[in-house]
């Protein structure tokens, strides 16, 4: 014994704040099939079961209404503190990111440094949303009439298989960004990335419940987001089997289901960080007001 | 406002003069002419408020879906290719000719769905010709509204499938074409079955500013046409206005394919009156915005909160204000309330009426004029001692039925307002700017309307929140709909 053992490390769920277990107790290997690692496990992760997401859209639900009341400039502040917080973590996110073996350690770096870059970028939109969506409408009668840019609400994201630093950020953050709560489904292939996030989360000041994140199979918590009367919109990456699950769900309470082509690399900043981020993640919020005496 | 007794005025008639030619038959626009069913079959149209017979329309089957969509196809790419401003002439056409034929088509409306000739003559028709004026403007500034990533003008979506509702057929006709051509795209329209003949009328003025053929096709039918319509493999968007639960079976459709969708569904919307409102204005627009149309619009403000310390005196005056409306024939300029669109849509409305009353709420009902021995006839009524777990606190009744609760705080009001599946429109009365702008803040709702009701204009996006649909009509989101 003259090695250091390592610490394997048990990532769990994040709800509310918190860091549970899957209270069905299920995890799952994580291993290293990047080159010349031999399939080493090197972690365990939580498998969410569909009672830890509902639990996580009740952590949101209590969450939203505050966090969409807070200022636009302190939102900003806060995603700026998350990019921050990741920026301090570049290593073990390239790391995590490399592991799947779907990059090599050069361009598993570019993704990641993209990412926490995007990160930055979204920090930037949240008080500018109204100015380049919203405004005020000329109607021809004797009103002040204006629309304003508001969050749908409860938002769940499943984010794409691949891509599973940038693409998860690209899609949980315009939701948080707006003033969302969020749900994310993190990569089944390489959910460590997103986990790291999780455990930003809170030294960032994100609030309890304002993101949430779930590891575990899609196949077995899609279905659930799509029937969940209380999810106000679904961001998801998926492939076309599961996708028709999803819009279904907009058939239970018209949902707003935005798709994601699941071969989407999310590279493109000058479509990831455009206000199209914001689709299905916002609403449109027209007020009239009388003028004159 | 006095609320005591008055001396009662009768009103002389006071009938539209203007005479409107219907034909015995209308067919099917498709491709530019108007053409038989290849289906073989057709239905009667009748008036509401007499139940005379006006005309027979072509029922559109499954080959004249196909038909029409094919056109729409084979027009869309020469339509999306003309340049900018070429399109917008033929939209600036269609404004002007829509003016020029406004008393004809105003009447027309009031024909066949049964509303005031005050309504369709003030508000439906102009609001029709505004819409594509306003529209026909966007049409060489889309990269400025919606900008694209390269730069480039943003490209249409493609053909696109319309399903309109009876209750504004001309104006939802307009609300749909009109940012639809504006963006390039071409339609296929399918007006409510019991409400064809504006569409058709619409149909005869793009034939006159020679609008290329299938850029626009109107085929009429019932639902089934709609199904077909929905489920159509060569249609890259629907758009559709009307109930939530075909909203529903629309969405589950359209699952599993790449069709764009946008629905403007149901709502039961509410208004509120804070202590502190000009309480004469409020009633005034209490009144416009339950009574408006006999209450068959989906932004209707069907759930009165009133704060509870002036809960009396606004009830006082909604009662005096009530029996002062007229009700009788829609084409008198003198009718307030005209007739409700078809015996289906009386039936659902009195059988929430019954079952109001069942529940144990106060039905008050009154208003002046006569009406007929036929058609359909709804008078104008508010029930007050309602819960909010009444039905009629709950569900959309599409009728002239208010029921007014009451709250003591702004918090309450809005924990109220908000207690519903659906989030169209709102109403606020209150004389403080800062409360109104807070209480429109924490109301889940598209449009919210304060010290005011009922308005809309084409630059104004309009549409809901929840179960009230998504996408929105008017102003730059409503552009953003039509676009790829």
């Amino acid at each position: 014994m003259t090695d250091r053992a390592d610490i394997t490390k048990t990532w769990k769920l994040f709800i509310g704040g918190a860091y549970p277990r899957s209270e069905s107790g299920r995890v799952a290997p994580v291993t290293d099939i990047g080159a010349g690692a031999g399939g080493k496990a090197l972690a365990y992760i939580a498998q969410a079961s569909r009672k830890d997401l509902r639990d996580a859209v009740e952590a949101a639900r209590g969450a939203q209404e505050k966090w969409a009341a807070s200022s636009g400039y302190l939102r900003g502040q806060i995603i700026y503190r998350l990019a921050e917080l990741l920026d301090a973590r570049r290593e073990e996110l390239v790391e995590s990111v490399r592991m799947s073996g779907r990059l090599g350690k050069g361009r598993a770096r570019g993704e990641v440094e993209q990412a926490i870059d995007r990160t930055l970028s979204f920090a930037g939109w949240c008080d500018k949303l109204d100015s380049v969506l919203g405004g005020r409408n000329p109607v021809a009668g004797p009103f002040h009439c204006f629309s304003q840019i508001e969050p749908s609400g409860v938002v769940a994201v499943v984010a794409p298989q691949e891509a599973s630093l940038l693409g998860f950020l690209s899609l949980t953050l315009p939701a948080i960004a707006c003033g969302c709560a969020v749900i994310a489904v993190a990569s089944e292939k390489e959910p460590i990335p997103a986990l790291v996030v999780a455990e930003c989360a809170p030294s960032s000041d994100i609030p309890p419940g304002v993101l949430n994140v779930l590891t575990g199979m899609r196949a077995e918590l899609v279905p659930v987001i799509a029937g969940h009367r209380d999810i106000d919109a679904v961001v998801a990456s998926l492939d076309p089997e599961l996708a028709k699950i999803a819009q279904i769900g907009v058939s239970e309470n018209l949902k707003r289901v935005r798709l994601i082509d699941p071969i989407e690399r999310f590279t493109d900043d000058t479509i990831w960080s455009s206000p199209r981020s914001f689709q299905s993640v916002t609403e449109v919020k027209t007020v009239w007001h009388t003028v004159g005496s | 406002m006095m609320t005591g007794s008055t001396t009662h005025w009768e009103y002389a008639p006071a009938p539209e003069s203007t005479k409107v030619e219907i034909k015995p038959q209308y067919g099917l626009f498709i491709d530019g002419t108007f053409r038989p069913a290849k289906s073989g079959t057709s239905f009667e149209t009748i008036n509401p408020a007499n139940e005379v017979h006006l005309a027979s329309i072509a029922q559109a089957g499954a080959v004249d879906v196909n038909l029409a969509v094919a056109a729409a196809r084979r027009a869309l790419k020469g339509w999306r290719r003309a340049p900018a401003l070429e399109r917008a002439k033929y939209l600036y056409r269609i404004a002007r000719r829509i003016q020029e034929r406004a008393r004809e088509l105003a009447v027309l409306e009031t024909m066949d769905n049964g509303k005031p000739i005050r309504e369709t003559r003030d508000e439906d028709v102009p609001l029709a010709a505004a819409h594509f004026f306003h529209h026909a403007g966007w049409c060489d500034k889309l990269r400025w509204a919606c900008p694209t990533a390269s730069g480039a003008s943003p490209e249409p979506i493609g053909v696109c499938g319309q399903i309109i509702p009876w209750n504004f057929p001309l104006l939802m006709a307009a609300w749909k074409i009109a940012p639809a051509l504006a963006c390039g795209n071409t339609v296929v329209l399918k007006p409510a079955e019991t409400t064809s003949l504006t569409a058709l009328r619409l149909a005869e003025i793009l034939q006159e500013v020679d609008l290329p053929a299938g850029v626009v096709n109107i085929i009429t039918g019932a639902g089934e046409t709609g199904r077909d319509l929905v489920a159509h493999g060569d249609v890259d968007k629907i758009a559709f206005t009307g109930s939530t639960e075909v909203g529903r079976a629309i969405a589950s459709t359209v699952a599993g394919t790449k069709k764009r969708l946008t629905l403007e569904l149901g709502g039961k919307s509410p208004n509120i009156i804070f202590a502190d409102a000009a309480i004469d204005q409020a009633v005034e627009g209490v009144i416009s915005a339950i009574w408006a149309n006999q209450g068959q619009v989906c932004c209707a403000g069907s759930r009165l909160l009133v704060e509870e310390s002036v809960a009396d005196e606004v009830i006082e005056k909604l009662q005096f204000r009530m029996r002062s409306l007229r009700i009788g024939d829609p084409l008198d300029k003198n009718t307030d309330v005209g007739a409700i669109n078809s015996r289906a849509q009386l039936t659902r409305i009195e059988r929430y009426i019954k079952t109001g009353i069942e529940e144990g709420a106060q039905h008050h009902e009154a208003c002046d004029g006569t009406v007929g021995a036929k058609g359909f006839w709804c008078k104008p009524c508010f029930f007050t001692g309602v819960q909010p777990a009444h039905t009629i606190a709950r569900e959309e009744i599409f009728g002239p039925v208010l029921a007014v609760m009451t709250f003591r705080t702004p918090d309450e009001a809005v924990a109220r307002a908000n207690n519903t599946m659906y989030g169209l429109s709102a109403g606020i009365w209150t004389s403080r700017g800062s409360k109104a702008y807070e209480v429109a803040r924490q109301i889940k709702a598209g449009v919210i309307w304060c010290n005011t009701f009922n308005q809309f204009d084409p630059a104004a996006p309009f549409g809901g929140y929840r179960e009230s649909g998504f996408g929105r009509e008017g102003g730059r989101s409503g552009l953003s709909a039509y676009l790829a």
